[in-house]
């Protein structure tokens, strides 16, 4: 490295300013463009004299990983340099600032727990989706635009599954942030999305009840015993934490990734539909395990080497798609839903884990009073909810898998894509109803959601001329 | 600049033909042939022409041992790979005997070393198959990137600021980013001959500008190859070998 960072140094045309930040292995620096508008920040490593390996290598996992990344929810990089003259990485500022310090804050009131832990996942989701773990999630690694969504930094530590891991032989010791370690980052696994999943869960616990969930150990030792101990339950420690909340939480923080949740958009679909997440014991516990059952588990997981880890992180996404079924429940549509409702059931047979997600859309008047807010509305959103549930009962599908949601909007079509757009759904099936002459020139509602839907969508259609066949379905 | 990397196609036309097919539909700058146009496989002479046409518009060509063999030169060899070769010599006319024993053993642009075999040496051809054995190649070349052949068994390789060589697991069709911190090394998949257990053509994009290198594979018509090894009365072995990729 030839050059030391200074305000007032110009590099490849950009020029330092102030010194915003100084970490343990990297400074952050104000820097000005000519070619570039907006305000921007510098990152540079900070290399000890000789050969800083550890710095070097996580400096390089950055600079690969993060000009393939996109969207809201990481920081647009807009230059970088080498190690021949100055090692650096130009990314766009995030105004909105450092989440840290309203984490210091916690315990915080829980709707805005709940709010902030939504958009932590959301953007998690993202990420996952782009390929990559990050597996360093930690307070200080999260940003907030000044439009609310949450921005990850610090990709030192992440892993890209479609590119060589650089990391994967430079550290035998586990890398990451001690209070938010997953188990299987202990036991070195690089390779799981679900390991960001539990540093998620410890970030809410920690939101919900002001404490780490497995204390601040300070060394490896320390973090171990996650293994096995279990962390005091939230409403232990605050009881107004719902039951719900509580069970979102420590499903998060499950020893084995298998027992958590499976995927970020999964753990955001719960924390977005509270009524209908499904209590297990994990809900109601109000203490730690006894010793007997913690010893039991501490001779078992002191041998352990490994969890299994997902063939890719693609795989792992893709494992529990969030399927949408947009179901019409008037009765014109009756017959159409009864063929909707097989081809659910045989879209079960390919994605036997797939959490279906019924909605029926109320349509409302562009202008004027809101029907869902007076009595007789009310009662329409109930009945809708009532006839949804018996149109789903012969999913047959356990209550945990099957959610119900009675939308309300103008404009059906959009109601659908919006729900599915913030629920990340991977696939939304609905009927089309027939051909006629007004469908033609105004356009369907299924039309629409095809078009403009970002995810997969399936479309039924009853066949033309009378009762519908099963071996003539479309599949 | 984008430049398609091709290696050992060892006479085989027709994984030859669909990669220059797959290469077309690239957007492709420049092509560079890493040695081993022939052996083994029954259509030397048009192999060798259609490397020669393609040097003649610019593309670039290093030697391989099997070239070396087939215009004479005394190479160490298999029992498998001599038959091929003693049939391959009276299947080449004088012109294409003298286009092989034109090639130079090296060749560089853009940064970029070619080459058949390790980088240290090259006409003691040595095998690249792992890290340490990659690693003479970085210390014998300032190349930023060593592109070789030889192995027909794909590696991607990474010597650091450190000096420190690794291998480097990678994707086939996925871009790699070749950081400008490190130095590195692929040995490219074989067109004629896969030996990785995918019976399908290999070869390497690399595009220069981005400094990214993608290992890609084309599916060939293995059958119709083997057809005419058999037709040729070339040995059984090298017709099972290209319908099981090994």
């Amino acid at each position: 490295m030839q050059l030391r960072p200074h305000s007032g140094l110009t590099i490849d045309g950009f020029t330092l300013g102030e010194k915003l930040h100084t970490g343990g292995f990297a400074t952050i620096w104000e820097v000005t463009h000519p070619d570039h508008q907006g305000p921007m920040v510098m990152k540079v490593p900070t290399i000890l004299d000789g050969y800083d390996g550890p710095t070097i290598v996580g400096f390089e996992v950055e600079q690969m990983i993060m000009p393939r990344l996109s969207g809201p929810h990481v920081p647009k990089v807009i230059g970088s340099g080498g190690f021949d003259v100055m090692p650096y990485i130009v990314t766009e500022k995030i105004e909105g600032g450092s989440f840290l310090p309203i984490f210091l804050k916690a315990p915080l009131p829980l709707s805005d727990v709940i709010e902030i832990a939504a958009r932590m996942v959301h953007a998690v989701s993202d990420l996952h989706r782009q390929h990559v773990i990050h597996l360093d999630l930690k307070p200080e690694n999260f940003l907030q635009r000044e439009t609310g969504e949450m921005v990850m930094v610090d990709f030192g530590l992440s892993r890209h599954d479609q590119l060589p891991d650089l990391l994967a032989e430079e550290f035998t010791i586990p890398m990451g942030t001690y209070p938010y370690i997953a188990p299987e980052q202990y036991l070195r696994c690089r390779d799981d999305p679900r390991s960001d999943l539990f540093a998620l869960g410890a970030m809410l616990y920690a939101l919900a009840t002001g404490r780490n969930p497995c204390g601040t150990p300070q060394s490896l030792r320390g973090v171990r015993k996650r293994l096995w101990r279990d962390p005091v339950p939230p409403r232990a420690i605050r009881p107004e934490i719902p039951e719900w909340l509580q069970e979102i939480i420590l499903r998060a923080l499950a020893v084995d990734p298998m027992r958590r949740y499976q995927t970020a958009a999964q753990m955001a679909f719960d924390l977005t539909h509270p009524q209908q997440v499904t209590l297990t014991a994990r809900a109601h516990k109000l203490k730690r395990d006894g010793w007997l059952q913690v010893f039991d588990r501490w001779r078992v997981m002191r041998k352990l080497r490994r969890f299994t880890a997902p063939a890719s992180v693609a795989a792992q996404v893709a494992s529990i798609p969030i399927i949408v079924v947009a179901v019409d429940l008037t009765p014109e549509g009756e017959r159409l839903a009864e063929v909707l409702r097989r081809a659910v059931k045989r879209m079960l047979l390919i994605e036997p884990e797939a959490r279906i997600a019924c909605v029926n859309v109320i349509k409302t008047a562009r202008i004027g009073i809101d029907q869902g807010t007076d009595e007789k509305g009310n009662n329409l959103h109930v009945a809708r909810l009532v006839q949804l549930k018996a149109w789903a009962n012969e999913i047959e599908l356990p209550d945990h898998r099957l959610t119900y949601t009675v939308l309300e909007g103008p404009d059906p079509g959009q109601a659908i894509i919006d729900y599915a757009t913030a629920n990340q759904v991977d696939h939304i099936m609905m009927g089309a109803r027939g051909h006629s002459t007004t469908r033609r020139y105004l356009g369907s509602v299924s039309a629409q959601v095809v078009a403009e839907a970002h995810c997969s969508v399936t479309v039924i259609r009853l066949p033309e001329g009378g009762e519908p066949r099963p071996e003539t379905l479309p599949a | 600049m984008r430049i398609a990397v091709l290696t050992d196609i060892h006479a085989n036309r027709e994984a030859f033909e669909a990669v220059l097919t797959d290469v077309a539909a690239h957007a492709v700058d420049q092509i560079a042939i890493l040695g081993d146009i022939v052996g083994y496989g029954p259509e030397p002479a048009w192999c060798c022409d259609t490397v020669a046409a393609l040097v003649q518009t610019g593309a670039v060509c290093v030697r391989g041992n099997h070239d070396n063999a087939a215009i004479g030169a005394p190479e160490s060899m298999s029992t498998l790979a001599r038959k091929a070769i003693t049939w391959t010599q009276a299947q080449l006319a004088r012109a294409q005997v003298d286009f092989l024993a034109g090639l130079p053993m090296t060749a560089e642009a853009e940064g970029v070393l070619f080459v058949h075999a390790s980088a240290n040496r090259p006409e003691d051809w040595t095998y690249v198959t792992s890290d340490t054995r990659a690693a003479p190649s970085f210390r014998a070349s300032s190349a930023r990137l060593i592109l070789c052949g030889h192995v027909h068994v794909p590696l991607l390789a990474s010597c650091d600021i450190g000096g420190v060589v690794r291998e480097q697991v990678f994707r086939h069709g996925l871009p790699i980013p070749l950081l400008p911190s490190r130095r590195w090394l692929a040995v490219v998949g074989s067109v004629g001959q896969p030996r990785d257990g995918v019976p399908q053509a290999g070869w390497a994009l690399l595009d220069t500008g981005r400094a990214e290198l993608t290992f890609r594979r084309t599916p060939y018509d293995s059958a119709g190859t083997a057809a005419k090894l058999r037709a040729a009365g070339l040995p059984e072995e090298l017709a099972l070998r290209l319908l099981q990729g090994k």
